[in-house]
């Protein structure tokens, strides 16, 4: 796409795109997506060619589908945003994220999926269509990064990060080497975890384990 | 490990000379085997105190090595130069104020990798340092070994190999203890940036310290609020601009310094171990290994722990310690040959029938204080403590805490607690100092009061076991009552009693099989302590009580409890044995034995009076530890509490059995 949507445009090709990928409508009635053929934005999108409209119905041509298709994307995108970093809920996260939506493009939409680590759903549940990113680490195979919950007895990972709000257990994890870059192997999950960094032993809750994040 | 002090001692020395001697101060994680090395240094003369102002206790024992009179001082267990609990705190203050001539680094050669980086915290902090790698003989078992020379030279300090439990490295140390000299060393280099915001901070400093400058701006960059405190005192009008540019860093820094910094240190330390540590790769495991692996599996973990208790508390020290030891001592010696002599003896020296009685009449010092202490009391907790010793030496008790981690996460506990609970079935009032080992106050608050409440300590315990074994039923329903009463108490305190969940983490050293040596110094101490304590509350408890006798305060204090004794069933020759019961848990129980020997008491009677006199106020020397470390309100509290829950459930189990005909 060489030339930039208006952002009346974008609102209504991810209305249409909701409609017939997520809802089978292959044709909407005008009205539906408050749309009128005498607005300059109806002009938009038939000049280039996006929608067509049969009878007072409209329906998405391909290439109108393909740009949907991104736009819905990058608006659950901004959704996840908005909870997972940002920390805003409810109405006020649904507004941010449709300001926020006409951000993300021109790459800035892989960055912030990468950043969230490829998130298949958006905080409503509903699906993210991947990017290429997203086929791209799935294909590469990394897994990202996950806590040392998710590892199963005698496998070893790497440790990533370590995520916690309290400065000294950081330090003490820290100081029972659990440091980045260190292997790790889980040695047993029940009753509580036991894992082995180097020659060393030790055992943690799970609210501990949750915490360590491990590069598998 | 666990240590008990005597009474906060001034800095000792047998000869009452110590300015002039070396200081040696041993340093490192827990679990290197510090106290293993400073045994094999010192042998004897050693004592063990509070160090001034904290309730954490550091060893210090005295030398001649080669003419030159040395102190050793054992330090609590440190992982970092920066502190984060009361031990590194102290461990810290002897490195920072005491200046020691000589630091003993001191870690497992297993794991150099991650323990070499407080090595380098020292020397850059400008300490005198030796590095002593122990535990050789282990790592070389694995495969391990380690190139000394080159490390030595890379460090640019003495670097010593040693297994100090095998005292294999010990002449070498002795020799660079007596004739080490601070000389060059090696420096290591951070990041640019690092450095470069290192020496902004250093260029404000004036002052001198005991420490490098360095190390103190890592320090304050790490928001160390002690180090902060010296620098500022040292500093006077100039730590303002200090302060200022250590809270500028500290912002531009303040997503990850730590890590960052402990990224750095780990960088170091790959470098300085390239070339110097190999392993081999494949290995079998060995028996300690094995029995690790079952020992934290519940499905042949709990076996495992019946298993002890049964051999270890049942026969050990049940059995064998409260039966046939007691029976000797008590039976055999003590009412055999040593009290009737005594008693021969006093009445031929003493004229006077009321001074008579306080030594050899029926609460006499002799005939009840030491007959009591030395002849029920000793061998049971003599019994119990090298039982416990033997688990602690051969390394199970952090798995025994992994293994019940969950279930005392629901009484509001971790299972770190299970050591001073465990320990409580030998002495409560032991256990309730160790509670101090516990990291929030909630924690140690709950863990009090279960320990004054539920736990019957191992004289107790004996006494009660012997009791209610000639009725089976009787001691299924105490020991059901014990369990169930310490679970309700435990999840009603965990929802009663305010501040934050703890967390869970726990080293898990190598199992191994225990060291006789190691097992009995641990023992002894332990011993030691438990005498000086209880003796004098002993012969205090015997001199009250005579009192209370011949002053007939006793026989008016049991006519005012014998409506308390009456509502739950029991005869009012039981008040007695409350009565003991404050003065000493056991004496208590042991107040029981008596009357059910003179046949006073029946199976329902027995039962609730062991429950009660169980669940009942703690002993004095439980009570008074409960308020040092506690506090007055709290200790009072829980007093309240547990004499009113031990009386109401004494009679809620009357009704009951009663009710039912159980018994």
């Amino acid at each position: 796409m060489s030339e930039k949507l208006s952002e009346k445009a974008e609102e209504i090709l991810e209305k249409l795109w909701m409609e017939v990928e997520e809802e089978g409508n292959v044709f909407t009635d005008l009205e539906k997506i408050s749309l009128s053929p005498d607005e300059p934005v109806f002009r938009e999108l038939t000049d280039l060619a996006l929608i067509e409209v049969k009878e007072g119905r409209v329906a998405l041509r391909p290439e109108g589908k393909e740009e949907g298709r991104k736009i819905v994307r990058r608006f659950r995108l901004a959704e996840r945003l908005m909870m997972d970093v940002f920390n805003i809920r409810g109405e006020a996260a649904r507004e941010k994220a449709c300001q926020f939506e006409h951000l993300l493009n021109e790459g800035v939409d892989t960055k912030v999926c990468t950043l969230l680590n490829h998130p298949s759903t958006s905080p409503h549940g509903k699906p993210i269509p991947p990017g290429e990113c997203c086929v791209e680490a799935q294909r590469s195979g990394n897994l990202g990064v996950v806590p040392l919950t998710e590892l199963k007895p005698n496998e070893e990972g790497e440790i990533a990060y370590i995520q916690t709000e309290d400065n000294k257990k950081m330090q003490k994890l820290m100081a029972m080497g659990v440091l980045p870059g260190n292997c790790i192997r889980l040695k047993q999950t029940f009753p509580s975890y036991i894992f082995s960094v180097g020659f060393s032993e030790f055992a943690i809750d799970t609210s501990m384990a949750r915490e360590i994040f491990v590069r598998r | 490990m666990l240590k008990f002090g005597k009474k906060p001692a001034c800095i000792p020395s047998p000869d009452g000379a110590c300015d002039c001697c070396r200081k040696v101060a041993l340093v490192g994680n827990p679990n290197v085997g510090k106290s293993v090395l400073f045994n094999a240094l010192t042998g004897a003369y050693v004592t063990v105190s509070n160090y001034p102002g904290t309730s954490v206790e550091v060893a210090r024992g005295s030398v001649v090595i080669n003419d030159v009179s040395c102190q050793i001082i054992d330090t609590p267990g440190m992982y970092s130069i920066l502190p984060i609990t009361e031990e590194e705190r102290v461990a810290r203050e002897i490195l920072l104020h005491e200046s020691p001539d000589v630091v003993l680094h001191v870690l497992d050669a297993r794991n150099l990798e991650r323990m070499l980086s407080m090595t380098i915290q020292l020397i850059e902090a400008g300490l005198p340092v030796v590095l002593v790698i122990n535990i050789m003989d282990e790592a070389e078992r694995m495969g391990i070994s380690i190139d000394i020379p080159l490390l030595q030279e890379k460090l640019g300090i003495p670097v010593v190999g040693a297994a100090a439990a095998k005292k294999r490295g010990l002449p070498e140390l002795k020799e660079i203890i007596v004739g080490y000299e601070r000389s060059k060393r090696a420096i290591f280099g951070y990041g640019k940036r690092l450095e470069a915001d290192l020496m902004e901070i250093i260029a404000l400093m004036a002052g001198s310290y005991t420490i490098s400058k360095k190390s103190l701006a890592l320090l304050l960059l790490q928001r160390d609020e002690e180090v902060a405190g010296i620098v500022r005192e040292t500093e006077g009008a100039e730590y303002a601009a200090i302060e200022e540019k250590v809270r500028e860093k500290m912002f531009a820094r303040r997503d990850s310094f730590h890590l960052e910094l402990s990224l750095e240190r780990k960088a170091v330390v790959k470098g300085l171990l390239d070339g110097v540590f190999h392993a081999s790769a494949n290995r079998t495991p060995v028996f300690g290994e094995r029995l690790s692996g079952w020992a934290v599996r519940p499905l042949t973990g709990v076996p495992l722990l019946v298993a002890a208790l049964y051999f270890g508390l049942y026969k050990f020290v049940g059995e064998f310690g409260a039966g046939t030891l007691v029976d000797f001592l008590e039976g055999t010696v003590l009412e055999g040959y040593f009290n009737p002599w005594m008693v021969s003896l006093v009445n031929k020296v003493v004229p006077w029938e009321i001074l008579r009685e306080l030594f050899v009449g029926e609460y006499g010092i002799i005939t009840l204080g030491l007959r009591y202490a030395v002849g029920i009391i000793l061998p049971i907790v003599t019994t119990f403590f090298l039982f416990f010793s033997i688990l602690e030496d051969s390394g199970y008790f952090p798995r025994l805490a992994l293994l019940v981690d969950r279930l005392f996460k629901k009484i509001g506990l971790t299972g770190r607690a299970v050591i001073p609970m465990v320990l409580g079935f030998g002495c409560d009032t032991m256990a309730t100092m160790v509670t101090r080992t516990l990291e929030t106050v909630r924690e140690r608050v709950i863990a009090t009061l279960l320990l004054a409440l539920a736990i019957p300590c191992s004289a107790q315990l004996g006494v009660i076991l012997a009791l209610l074994s000639k009725f089976p039923g009787a001691l299924a329903v105490w020991s059901a009552c014990m369990l169930l009463i310490f679970l309700l108490v435990g999840l009603l305190a965990s929802r009663v009693v305010p501040g934050e969940s703890p967390m869970f983490y726990m080293e898990l050293p190598p199992m191994r099989l225990p060291q006789l040596s190691n097992v009995l110094t641990k023992t002894y101490s332990r011993m030691q302590w438990y005498l000086i304590e209880i003796l004098p509350l002993f012969i205090l408890a015997s001199v009250l009580l005579w009192l209370g006798k011949i002053t007939n305060f006793f026989q008016t204090l049991v006519s005012w409890m014998q409506p308390v004794m009456a509502a739950i069933g029991l005869p009012k020759e039981t008040a007695i044995a409350f009565i003991f019961g404050f003065f000493r848990r056991d004496y208590g129980a042991a107040g029981l034995y008596d009357l059910q020997t003179k046949g006073l008491l029946d199976a329902r009677q027995l039962t609730v009076a062991a429950v009660t006199l169980t669940l009942f106020i703690p002993c004095i020397a439980q009570f008074l530890v409960m308020q040092k470390e506690r506090g007055t309100k709290v200790a009072f509290a829980i007093g309240v509490f547990v004499s009113l829950l031990a009386f109401s459930s004494g009679y809620l189990l009357n009704e009951f059995l009663l009710l039912t005909g159980i018994l």
